[in-house]
């Protein structure tokens, strides 16, 4: 077995006001995988995604134990700028990750970090708004699109950067069935690695094979995303419920197109 | 449902006949039969589109590059600035260079008119200098005034005036996003250029937010009476500023984490050709050679 792509051990966490999150987490992910991150609202979810990146623990503030290992290279101060060339993040309000005039400035903001400007710069920045389908709108202010124009643009700002690892942190949140499926359509084509916080759980089926569970800063249960969501008594002791009439034994999910 | 064989065969002759009536009913009136549940269309307004200050026209000065704009606003004002005290002629030639930008810009008159709104100090100012001057006095209309205060005000007054033009002008032919970038290509400070974008985008942001904080309190029956609305607003302003910071936080965070390292990236634009900066000189380089005559003749 090759190095994971992702390796988070024992991690905790608590807070400058000594709130602790995180209760030691345990988590591989491998090159490719899908894995949807479910739990209850103040599970640990984001905290953990925040970690990922480095913008949470112990190399930002705040008292934390264990590690986080992303590719082989240890999460460290001085290792930061490189983990976060790999790890992507799509906040939860896009209004924080769109910050500036129009959508074509923003996706080129992490590249031009990265030290890529003039043709290089501008391939890259049309490529990622090729893959979310807002080339036509790149010249617009953020305020301007919709909510689901909005998440996508927030995705192509990552996609930008390349990252090995995409992590999501509850994108389906706002967005009404259609904007919900189209930002489907575009993650399933994706070929990197995915880390899907939510608890929209038949979109966690539709999207990825495995699923996480935390609750109470702790991963809980570990496994296919259909068997999770079909034994109703581990959803109910960590406080999610499937949607009314919701069978996941009964729809398909991701493993049938990938097999 | 009852939607069944029977109910049904009834129900078809009874729809096609109010469909007919409709119709004849519609060509008795002399209008023709609309389609039921046509899309009520209004009639389209003539007035041009905006985005924020941005009148989305086409004019040449539209096309000029910013950055062009704004090194001629800064000329064309430097030289309105020179003309002497008093000095009517050279004044009215400036005026007349203003005014013929304003045309050139194609901007409506009237939503040029209303933004002159912001010089209204500068009036006060202007009207009230005459009366606290001293030096030798003149008669106005019965009223007491200093020559020194008259002549001054009335030049400050037209020298604002054709400034504020100017740059209404500048404001309403460049979009925001082009003027920052134009900043950036006359070397503007970096930070500062980077804190008026943000301010340029979350002004949108935190306008919005404000506007439902203001729809929340109105639908829970607030806002009655202006002392409470005073009130109210105060209250908002607060939470605002707590959200506003909040969101700086995570917007830094959003930055941090695409490798932002203390300097923000430029905002692409493309240089100004020669022609264009002719272009966008010419009328600045005319109202500074008014000035040179001017205070040569002085």
């Amino acid at each position: 077995m090759s190095e994971p792509v992702l390796r988070v051990e024992q991690l905790a966490f608590a807070y400058p006001d000594g709130r602790q999150a995180l209760f030691g987490v345990d988590l591989e992910v491998r090159a490719g995988e899908r894995v949807a991150l479910l739990g209850r609202n103040g599970a640990g979810k984001t905290t953990l995604a925040l970690h990922l990146v480095g913008v949470a623990g112990a190399p930002a503030g705040g008292t934390g134990a264990g590690r986080v290992v992303v590719g082989g290279v240890p999460l460290t101060r001085s290792t930061l700028a490189e983990v976060r060339r790999r790890v992507g993040i799509v906040f939860q309000d896009t209004d924080d990750q769109l910050f500036m005039p129009t959508v074509r400035d923003d996706v080129a903001f992490g590249p031009a970090n990265l030290g890529l400007a003039g043709d290089a710069l501008r391939e890259r920045v049309d490529g990622a708004l090729d893959v979310v389908g807002l080339r036509d709108l790149a010249d617009r202010a953020p305020h301007h699109l919709s909510l689901g124009q909005r998440r996508r643009a927030a995705l192509a700002t990552t996609l930008a950067m390349e990252p090995d690892v995409l992590v999501l942190d509850e994108p389906t949140g706002d967005l009404d069935p259609a904007g919900r499926r189209e930002l489907a359509d575009v993650l399933a084509a994706l070929p990197v690695t995915l880390l899907v916080i939510t608890h929209d759980l038949p979109y966690a089926l539709q999207l990825c094979e495995r699923s996480v569970l935390m609750d109470a800063g702790r991963v809980v249960a570990d496994g296919p995303t259909r068997e999770l969501l079909a034994d109703d008594a581990l959803l109910r002791a960590h406080g999610l419920e499937l949607p009314y009439g919701f069978d996941p034994l009964a729809v398909p999910g991701p493993e049938a197109p990938r097999r | 449902m009852r939607v069944t064989g029977a109910p049904r065969a009834p129900g078809r002759p009874a729809r096609r006949a109010r469909v007919a009536g409709a119709a004849s009913a519609g060509r008795s009136s002399g209008t023709p039969p609309l389609a039921p549940g046509a899309p009520v269309l209004l009639p389209v307004s003539r007035a041009p589109r905006r985005d924020g200050l941005h009148v989305l026209v086409a004019s040449p000065v539209h096309r000029l590059p910013a950055h062009a704009k704004v090194v001629a606003l800064t000329a064309l004002a430097a030289g309105v600035v020179a003309v002497p005290t008093g000095a009517w002629a050279a004044l009215a030639a400036c005026g007349l260079l203003v005014l013929f930008v304003v045309a050139a810009s194609r901007l409506p008159v009237g939503l040029v008119a209303r933004r002159m709104v912001v010089e209204t100090p500068v009036v006060v100012f202007c009207l009230l200098l005459p009366l606290v001057a001293t030096g030798p006095r003149v008669d106005v209309l019965g009223l007491d005034l200093a020559r020194d205060g008259l002549v001054g005000g009335a030049t400050l007054l037209v020298k604002a005036t054709l400034g504020v033009l100017a740059a209404v002008v500048l404001a309403g032919t460049t979009s925001a996003r082009d003027l920052l970038a134009g900043l950036d290509r006359l070397r503007v400070p970096r930070p500062m250029v980077a804190v008026l974008t943000f301010a340029v985008r979350y002004a949108a942001v935190l306008a919005e937010e404000a506007r439902r904080l203001q729809v929340a309190r109105a639908v829970r029956g607030g806002g009655d009476g202006r002392l409470r609305q005073l009130a109210a607003v105060a209250a908002g302003a607060g939470t605002l500023f707590v959200r506003g910071y909040e969101r700086g936080e995570r917007v830094q965070r959003s930055m941090v984490v695409r490798g932002w390292t203390g300097t923000t990236p430029a905002l692409a634009s493309a240089p100004a050709t020669a022609r264009q900066w002719a272009l966008a000189l010419v009328v600045p380089a005319a109202a500074v050679a008014v000035a040179v005559v001017a205070r040569a003749a002085a």
